[in-house]
């Protein structure tokens, strides 16, 4: 075995140590909220993974800006990869926002900042994604990709402040007064935070890995061909 | 208790939908090593290794 | 100085062939208006609110007859094979980007002029008064909207799937001018004065600046022959 697969393994390790750690804290160690009930241990997830959505985004927008100084196929490849991943974690958001409005106030759905927010990321980084398929010139792809993923996160906080002037409900954890939250549940919280940033880099890491010996297998593929 | 079914579901779709994206990353990875397998043999059957 | 010269060179350039060929505004004009007549049929006629859903329908009407421009905005050049000779001109690519976009706003503002007109004789309302008003929010809403539509014009040209892909990826970014736009019209609709909107006047001024500079610094990469 090579020192990167010890260390992707080393790193898997961790990350599901750390997983199982946050659910413990998150089921067992936290107090049940009085108000909502047990649909609230939602909420150390379902934060966690909004700023995991939020990194992801901003990963893609930093490959894009990478690619397009150096013209190097690896950020593009770094780019695409956080993308795909940032999507399966806003669809989670999304999801287990809904989910959790469905009891808080019974609704699947409401069009407050952050989740409409969310909603409108998604759909950017689906085009995205999307678009990816649909051209099949490598660096053409890339090049188009890296604008998209700056754009699109350009206009994230442009989007956040519209919503939010347009229409708020979300519950604000961090107001003026301090977060609204007991110790126990604070800790849940950052060790859920820190876990879940340690499976996004574990699957960066494996999602990138594999995006790069693909590249080098197309290229094997196209001079193999070339010589025949 | 209408409150634990939506916790257990949330819960099993999270995990479902990360587990599904890392199996789907595993199935590429196998294919590609399928591949690269192939290569190899072809390389190998016209003396081409570099 | 000699740069604006250029980009005002490429946007006479396809004012010029517009005038000639008299193909796109008139379609996107006769499409804002069928959009706006047929989201009337959509809704009781007479309604109480209405004025709540009229600057919503004036702005989706706008939207997609620009989408349609912009689909087009690119197009002639490359069925004529003539973006090659546009990117060879001893100009910054930028100044073609700047030049594309200058033209597709003159189209839309004609649109939009003709249309807003066609929408007070519809609706009842007498614009005259608020047409100041309405100046405004044109003035500052079309710009950031066509900035990022001709980029995103520009990368979908020639791939594939682009009459799908190109309102995919542009109806999602161009979220904050629909809302601001609209939060404004309705406002200008009322008769309130302009002042009451000037947070969402600021951040479509901010929006209008952002996207223009990421179209300048970005569309050298996207252009291609």
């Amino acid at each position: 075995m090579k020192k990167i697969d010890i260390a992707v393994f080393v790193l898997g390790i961790l990350t599901f140590l750390a997983i199982s750690l946050s659910l413990y804290m998150a089921f067992i160690y936290t107090p049940l909220e009085r108000t909502m009930g047990a649909v609230q241990k939602i909420f150390y997830f379902h934060l966690p993974l909004a700023w995991i959505g939020f990194l992801a985004f901003f990963i893609v927008f930093l490959g894009g800006v990478l690619y397009l100084i150096t013209g190097s196929i690896k950020w593009d490849n770094l780019a695409y990869s956080s993308a795909e991943i940032g999507v399966v974690f806003s669809t989670l958001v999304l999801i287990t926002g809904s989910i959790w409005a469905k009891r808080a106030w019974n609704t699947w759905w409401t069009w407050d900042p952050r989740l409409t927010t969310m909603l409108i990321l998604w759909m950017i980084y689906v085009g995205y994604i999307m678009m990816r398929n649909a051209v099949d010139n490598v660096e053409r792809r890339a090049k188009i990709s890296a604008v998209i993923g700056i754009a699109g996160f350009v206009d994230v906080p442009i989007v956040f402040m519209a919503i939010r002037w347009w229409r708020t409900m979300h519950p604000l954890l961090i107001t003026s007064k301090g977060m609204g939250l007991a110790p126990s549940m604070l800790t849940a919280l950052f060790v859920s935070l820190g876990s879940f940033t340690l499976l996004y880099v574990y699957l960066l890491l494996i999602r990138v890995r594999l995006g790069l010996a693909m590249n080098i297998a197309e290229e094997i593929k196209i001079r193999l061909s070339d010589k025949l | 208790m209408k409150s634990l079914w939506y916790l257990f579901s949330a819960y099993t779709i999270i995990w479902f939908l990360i587990w599904s994206y890392t199996m789907w990353i595993g199935r590429k990875q196998t294919r590609l090593f399928k591949e690269i397998e192939r290569l190899k043999t072809l390389m190998a059957k016209h003396d081409l290794s570099e | 100085m000699r740069y604006f010269k250029k980009v005002l060179a490429i946007t006479v350039k396809d004012l010029l062939l517009e005038a000639h060929t008299k193909e796109l505004t008139p379609a996107m004009l006769v499409f804002s208006l069928i959009v706006i007549v047929i989201f009337n049929f959509s809704f009781e006629p007479g309604m109480q609110n209405s004025d709540i859903i009229t600057p919503g329908i004036l702005w989706i009407a706008f939207v997609f007859a620009g989408m349609l421009g912009l689909a087009r905005s690119f197009a002639e050049e490359h069925e004529q094979e003539s973006i090659r000779g546009l990117m060879l001109a001893p100009v910054d690519h930028s100044a073609i980007y700047l030049g594309k976009t200058l033209s597709n706003l003159v189209f839309l503002f004609c649109v939009e002029i003709i249309s807003v007109l066609a929408f007070g004789i519809f609706f009842n309302i007498n614009i005259f008064p608020i047409l100041p008003g309405l100046a405004v929010v044109l003035g500052l809403a079309t710009p950031g909207f066509v900035a990022v539509g001709t980029l995103y014009a520009a990368m979908a040209s020639n791939i594939r799937l682009r009459e799908i892909l190109l309102p995919v990826l542009l109806f999602p970014i161009i979220v904050p001018v629909l809302i601001a736009a609209v939060k404004i019209t309705g406002s200008v609709l009322q008769g309130q004065p302009l002042s009451d909107v000037s947070g969402w006047l600021n951040l479509l001024a901010a929006y209008d600046g952002i996207f223009i500079i990421v179209g300048v610094l970005t569309f050298e990469y996207v252009i291609e022959e």
